[in-house]
């Protein structure tokens, strides 16, 4: 993208969607995602949010940064860079990861789309171009960041599959969660893949801008009677805890910002041992992770029920003793789970399964605040889980 | 435990080689990987032209542990000095000022500049004696240490400086001797002899200290604290240079090592998180205990190991490493005596500096910091045949001089830039010595690309990398590498590019041995 | 005769500071000024009717925020307005744009490098690092660290204790970015040379250094460090210009008793059984008190406020040897109308901020050799802004006060004493550099004040014009300021005392000189402590 002089007299971009999202926002309700302007929400939180439980959701998801990394080095690339083995990441197939600075600290975390040989697409939560560039030296490989060239929705929800087939995408039943499929949507590239971030069924669409308006259009369309809806980054975030998913900036500090020692973790400490596979070679942290392994890990990031339905957001936590131990990063009342839920960093070794924690929580109603203190159950696992997330083939009506 | 794999040295420059010959008195098998057709590195003697022979890279021994030299036996191996303890004949447009150390040989001095010197000389020497102590072995990390006491991250790579025996001794120096220490450490040169002295050929020679091998001028900060490397006396060993090495060589191999010349290596083998061993550039792979390299840092670990073996932050800083050269060397054969100006024929074989003031070094500084070269070059020069008839036919002579500033990424490229440095350095030493262009019978000019491509230094720097505090004790030659191990098992570091830095002083590849021992079992 | 507690010499605003200080404990303070005016280089003056110049400093970000409310400042009329970011020209007509919101800031980085725009963010990150560090030293007396006095070893363990706090990596950075120059430190983030010109002049102004030279990227701080109301490196407008500071300040010290007298030039500090007593005005009058202040450069006052006879041994070598040579000058210019810059076109936002014109490092590296040549730069760092943008009350409506800040600016020509047709040719190198990217700038002009390092020297009484009375090179700072051993405000003499820019931490219009000056003072005399501490940011 060239980008004009005079940028400047517009802070923030509309998404290739905007036409449209902007007429579907009746609550004219708005924030900042970087380059772009997203809807905070569209009609009702709550509706939105049980829209993507009950039905499903449109949400767009544009601003997402995305880094097309190719050429002969790009595998060797990209498991130097994040703590998976990518090797075991087929053409077709999109991975969670995360990746390390030197200390094995989490620098940010996202989906690496392995489109085809020697071609991915690297999605992130934060602008990654000079990490990549800078870890790219020595290797075959070229970065472009593509953010603006590709506009992405997510469909997510139960009937969401329901809807791609009367797109007349066929056999998208058959695709596989972590799956990618090429379409054709009007003589265009229509890149499905089956992603998302609320822990539902659910698919990512990825399309060129010019036909996002075009796209947007069809899946209303054909969608209305399986009520698909717009939905905002408020209903997003509630999906998203209740999937017991992590967000930079929020659930830990990516590590490449951060000014304060300390303040940052590592994929052990936030939970994530399962993505750092040592038996591939050499990538970045990894020697400070074996040692990290060795001595054991600082924090522990853990998933909490938390007593009573006063949401235990910003909450310190405590062990039985009163000591405070860690906080909560992020708390929800989660209507799909019945349960008052939690994400928390707690220091070791506290969190354990069956621990006792408390939670401190400052509540108010009607401009009268009060103080209790919540007991705390350790979940493992996430909050909601339904099957349909998995099933194969998709549920698709 | 013969059979076991040896400890394999990369480079058998003279800190590859004292590194060998300490770790094969301590009973280690070692096995010394030149590239070359002899060992020695960028300490040798080459014939450059028939009849010829010269220092081709470092023309001047005045750093050399004496510790190390004793250890190694070194005078029993072969070495000799041809002559030591050199004057510094500073040369001028009128009578040249001849120096050594504190003593002042002849020349316009004045009283005051005369006392000032002893007490500027006695007190370099004390700074630098103070320098020479760290990094004398293994230490321990003064910032792991402190971070511990703050915050529970541990890493890895501790760095290696007893700072605190630092602080102690800086700390004995007394309290007059130590404020000023901490005063002058970061201090430019231009500002402090300004302050100290009248004489402005004093001046301009006191300065070459600070500049020479280094990407700096006078006025630059730090420039004193460049001039305390270049402390001790000056002396040329019999049959140049690689007399040293030379010696060295028959050390190591009388200590057990073996040296294998001709033998380059392509690339480290590493396995699983450690580096076993070598591979040459003829496809030969040699298992290794451990691997020690004495090349530059940016070879070792870009070229050898490669970036992909090492994580992100640290291989940026080992691109980060600041190893562009900005000396070019010459070497004239002469066909008699070169005479310069007011200097007599007896005081030819000293060391002859063109510095004449400040404002000169500071102007030839300039161009470099525009990538392009002096045309008023400062030189070091020295004509050894003088007091070793060996290097040149009878009668007749060889000059090795020092051209500062020459800087590796000339602008317009050395091809082009190679003979007009010549042409033009020539010029600036005919105004000193005017008979001696039809003197010479051949000439080779090395600018830092050839010393890259001759020495296998990228940059062509002769310290490995600017010599400056910020690549200094535990930041040299960056964070992560600095106790002379790398952060990847198996390997080691013992060139120039780790404290105390290049100027053959041996100290690197001394306490890399003491390292490799204390961490790699028999 | 009255006695006085205490006297300071000069009205600057470290001397108002420390005076203010003192005063609110209660003591009796004199602060003598010379000039007819207050404010030292922290001054407003109306030289040309109408148009009120931020004669020397310009722009206000280090003053420390726990001054700012311990004397009340906003009570006594100090307004700090932001003005947002800055911007560098380049040659062929475009321009890059520090913008201070920070999307619209990396989209601009883009527009001239991709990944610089990334890398800002390592380059800021690293960079608050430093400042956190630093501005946790900035209200603390610096110990000494030859003394083994319990005070000074615990302060040495402070310090210790702060940088352990940075963490094993930020140790190592903190040691390299203290060494460095500005170019290889901005090397190490940026590949683009209009970045790294844009970001180059922190590193240089008012400093008598090249951006290639070691120890540059250290006087970035002093351009960073800073904040207004919190936000991290932002600069902003005293409104009324920076003699607002200075006033304010006054303003608290007269609230608490103080007398400030102008025309009122010290001519000697007098010194009787090895104590300072008093001192004497060039009309003869005497004033005397316990304690003496002086707000003045070392060298001014050690080499001629004082007699050698009446001070230590060595004290006049080192003043002599002070390093505080002119580095910079200043322009300032009544405008009839707002210039136009055609590569920014009307109304843009950063006609606030300051504007550069030097678009690589090159041009910043000759420009100091020149400077070395014992000449001002012939294509020059300006630091260019527009106050009157942001505070219309700098100069009548539809009108305009520009303020031109000049790098590198010598405080002799080769030696000697700058004449009027210097001054003109001087002038007239800053205009045409101005002119090439504001056409018709030239025609604007109603009035200029040309001010090189002479003129700071001669009325401020800034000796040889340094901007912070005293080079930013680590000999001489923290414990180095002004001289080692000397850097605990008090003076080689009893009763005497420092509290100018060239004690720590230095210059900037911080008033923490001031303020730790006082302290110092008041623990001497046994009264309780004013100064506040400085705010932890955890």
């Amino acid at each position: 993208m060239t980008i004009p002089r005079e940028h400047y007299l517009q802070a923030v971009f509309p998404t290739p969607f905007h036409p449209r999202t902007a007429a579907a926002n009746t609550l004219n309700a708005w924030h900042r995602w970087r380059d772009y302007t997203v809807a905070d929400a569209y009609f009702d939180v709550a509706l939105e949010y049980t829209a993507l439980r009950n039905a499903c959701t449109v949400f767009d998801l544009s601003p997402m940064t995305k880094h097309l990394i190719t050429g002969p080095d790009a595998l060797a690339f990209m498991n130097r860079l994040v703590t998976r083995d990518v090797a075991k990441l087929k053409p077709g197939r999109v991975g969670y990861t995360v990746w390390c600075d030197d200390e094995g600290q989490v620098v940010d975390d996202g989906t690496i789309f392995h489109l085809r040989d020697h071609v991915y697409r690297l999605c992130s939560q934060e602008r990654q171009l000079d990490w990549l560039l800078g870890s790219a030296l020595g290797f075959d490989v070229s970065i472009v960041e593509e953010t603006h060239d590709v506009a992405a929705l997510a469909l997510q929800g139960p009937t969401s599959c329901a809807v791609l087939k009367r797109l007349g995408l066929a056999e998208i039943e058959t695709l596989a969660p972590f799956g990618i499929r090429s379409y054709a949507f009007e003589s265009t590239e229509l890149l499905v893949s089956r992603t998302g971030f609320t822990g539902d069924l659910g698919y990512e669409l990825w399309i060129d801008p010019e036909r996002a308006v075009a796209l947007w259009d069809r899946l209303f369309d054909v969608g209305k009677v399986v009520g698909v809806k717009p939905m905002g980054t408020f209903a997003l975030e509630m999906s998203r805890i209740e999937a017991g998913f992590i967000q930079a900036g929020v659930d830990f500090l990516p590590a490449d910002r951060a000014i304060r020692p300390d303040r940052t973790r590592s994929p052990f400490e936030l939970d994530l041992e399962w993505l750092v596979d040592f038996g591939k070679g050499p990538f970045t942290g990894r020697r400070a992770l074996l040692a990290e392994k060795a001595r054991g890990s600082r924090y522990r990031l853990v998933r909490l029920d938390v007593e009573g339905n006063k949401p235990a957001k910003d909450a310190f936590i405590y062990d039985r003793r009163r000591r405070n131990v860690g906080v909560v990063t992020s708390a929800m009342w989660s209507p799909a789970a019945k349960s008052n839920i939690a994400l928390a960093s707690v220091s070791t070794p506290y969190g354990a399964p069956g621990d006792e924690l408390w939670a401190e929580i400052y509540y108010q109603k009607e401009l009268k605040w009060s103080r209790f203190m919540a007991r705390c159950t350790v979940v493992e696992g996430p909050f909601y889980n339904p099957p349909r997330r998995r099933a194969q083939p998709a549920a698709d009506c | 435990m013969t059979d076991a794999a040896p400890i394999v040295i990369i480079g058998g420059g003279h800190n590859g080689l004292v590194c060998a010959a300490y770790l094969a008195r301590a009973g280690r098998k070692v096995l010394v990987l030149e590239a070359s057709a002899e060992v020695g590195g960028a300490a040798v003697t080459r014939e450059f032209t028939p009849g010829f022979r010269v220092s081709s890279g470092a023309h001047l021994l005045y750093a050399l542990d004496p510790a190390i030299a004793r250890d190694l036996r070194l005078a029993k191996h072969g070495l000799a000095l041809a002559r030591s303890g050199l004057d510094t004949v500073a040369l001028a447009d009128g009578e040249p000022l001849v120096l050594n150390g504190a003593i002042v040989r002849s020349g316009q001095l004045s009283d005051a500049d005369r006392t000032e010197l002893g007490a500027y000389v006695a007190r370099q020497r004390r700074y630098a004696a103070l320098l020479a102590k760290p990094g004398t072995g293994a230490g321990f990390s003064v910032f792991r240490l402190l971070g511990r006491m703050v915050n529970n991250r541990k890493t890895e790579n501790p760095a290696p400086v007893p700072l605190l025996q630092l602080a102690f001794d800086v700390r004995r120096l007394g309290r007059a001797d130590m404020r000023e220490l901490l005063r002058v450490g970061t201090m430019n040169l231009y500002d402090l002899l300004d302050d100290r002295f009248e004489s402005p050929q004093l001046k301009g020679a006191l300065a070459l200290d600070g500049v020479l091998g280094a990407k700096l001028g006078p006025r630059s900060g730090q420039s004193f604290f460049t001039s305390l490397q270049r402390a001790g006396a000056y002396a040329l060993p019999r049959g140049g240079m690689g007399t040293v090495t030379g010696a060295l060589a028959v050390a190591a191999r009388a200590a057990g090592a073996t040296i294998r010349i001709s033998s380059p290596v392509s690339r480290l083998a590493v396995t699983g998180d450690r580096v076993t061993g070598v591979v040459l550039d003829s496809g030969e792979e040699i298992a290794a205990s451990a691997v020690v390299s004495s090349a530059d840092p940016k070879t070792t670990f870009l070229q050898l190991l490669g970036a992909r073996h090492l994580d992100a932050e640290f291989a940026r800083r080992i691109l980060n490493y600041r190893s562009l050269g900005c000396a070019a060397k010459l070497h004239l054969a002469l066909d008699g005596v070169p005479g310069f100006r007011g200097v007599p024929a007896a005081q030819v074989g000293e060391r002859l500096i063109v510095a004449p003031d400040l404002d000169y070094v500071e102007a030839a500084f300039n161009p470099a910091k525009y990538r392009e070269f002096s045309s008023s070059p400062v030189l070091e020069i020295t004509v050894p045949s003088m007091h070793d008839p060996g290097l040149a036919p009878a009668g007749k002579h060889v000059l090795s001089a020092i051209i500062q500033y020459a800087p590796y990424d000339l602008a317009d490229g050395w091809d082009a830039g190679r003979d007009r440095l010549l042409q033009s350095t020539l010029n600036v030493l005919a105004r000193y010595a005017p008979g001696l262009r039809a003197q010479i019978v051949d000439a080779e000019l090395l600018t830092p690309v050839d010393l890259e491509r001759e020495f296998r230094i990228t940059g062509g720097h002769w310290h490995h990398g600017e010599l400056a505090l910020d690549q200094y004790m535990m930041l040299r030659p960056v964070r992560g590498a600095a106790n002379y191990s790398a952060p990847i098992d198996g390997l080691y570091l013992c060139g120039a590019g780790s404290h105390p830095g290049g100027g053959v002083i041996g100290r690197a590849g001394r306490n890399a041995a003491r390292v490799v021992l204390g961490k790699v079992r028999p | 005769m009255t006695r006085y507690d205490v006297i300071v010499v000069g009205a600057g605003h470290n001397g108002l500071t420390t005076a203010a200080f003192l005063a609110k404990a209660g003591l009796k303070v004199l602060v003598l000024e010379r000039n007819p005016w207050i404010g030292g280089a922290a001054v407003s003056r109306e030289l040309h009717p109408g148009w009120i110049y931020s004669n020397c400093s310009y722009v206000c970000s280090l003053l420390r925020p726990e001054i700012y409310r311990s004397l009340d400042l906003a009570r006594h009329g100090l307004q700090i307005a932001p003005y947002g970011g800055g911007l560098t020209f380049t040659r062929d007509n475009d321009f890059i744009g520090g913008y201070v919101d920070k999307d619209v800031r990396r989209r601009e980085y883009a527009r001239h490098n991709e990944r610089d725009a990334d890398a800002y963010l390592r380059y800021s990150r690293d960079t608050m690092r430093q400042c956190r560090f630093i501005r946790a030293l900035l209200m603390r007396t610096p110990p000494d660290p030859t003394s083994f006095r319990l005070r000074d070893l615990r302060e040495l363990l402070h310090l210790g204790r702060e940088f352990a706090s940075l963490g094993e990596a930020t140790m190592g950075d903190t040691i390299r970015f203290y060494t460095m120059s500005i170019a290889d430190y901005l090397a190490e983030y940026f590949e683009s040379d209009i970045v790294k010109a844009h970001h180059a002049g922190s590193g240089i102004i008012g400093t008598a250094l090249g951006v290639q030279s070691p120890g540059t990227a250290y006087v970035l701080l002093h351009h960073y460090m800073g904040d207004v109301d919190g936000q991290m490196g932002s600069w902003g407008f005293a409104r009324g210009g920076m003699g607002a500071v200075s006033k304010a300040i006054a303003g608290a010290l007269q609230s608490h008793g103080g007398i400030v007298k102008s025309d009122a030039p010290v001519a000697r500090i007098l010194v009787r059984h090895g104590a300072a007593c008093g001192v004497v005005l060039g009309n003869g009058d005497e004033y005397y008190a316990d304690s003496i202040v002086s707000s003045v450069d070392p060298k001014r006052t050690f080499l001629s406020l004082m007699e050698p006879g009446d001070l230590p041994a060595g004290i006049v070598q080192k003043a002599r040897e002070f390093k505080s040579r002119g580095s910079s000058g200043k322009l300032n210019i009544a405008l009839d109308a707002l210039p136009v810059f055609p590569a920014l076109g009307r109304g843009h936002p950063l006609i606030a901020g300051d504007m550069h014109f030097l678009d690589t490092l090159e041009r910043f590296e000759r420009a100091y050799d020149d400077w070395k040549a014992g000449t001002w730069s012939k294509d020059p760092y300006l630091d260019l802004l527009i106050p009157s943008v942001t505070d219309p009350t700098m100069a009548p409506p539809g009108k305009h006060f520009m303020s031109v800040f000049v790098q590198y600016v010598p405080h002799e020509i080769e030696g000697r004493a700058w004449t009027d047709a210097d001054r003109a040719a001087f002038r007239d190198t800053v205009f045409d550099q101005i002119e090439r990217y504001s056409p018709g700038f030239r025609k604007l002009v109603l009035h200029a004040e040309v001010r090189t390092p002479q003129e700071l020297d001669r009325e401020v009484g800034l000796t040889e014009g340094n901007i912070f009375q005293g080079e930013l090179t680590f000999d001489q700072l923290f414990f180095n300021r002004p001289f080692p051993g000397y850097a605990q405000y008090r003076g080689p003499v009893r009763g005497l005392y420092l509290c100018g820019s060239a004690t720590h931490p230095g210059g900037g219009v911080m008033a923490a000189p001031g303020a730790n000056a006082a302290r110092e003072i008041l623990r001497d005399l046994r009264r309780p402590n004013t100064v506040p501490e400085g705010w932890s940011d955890d």
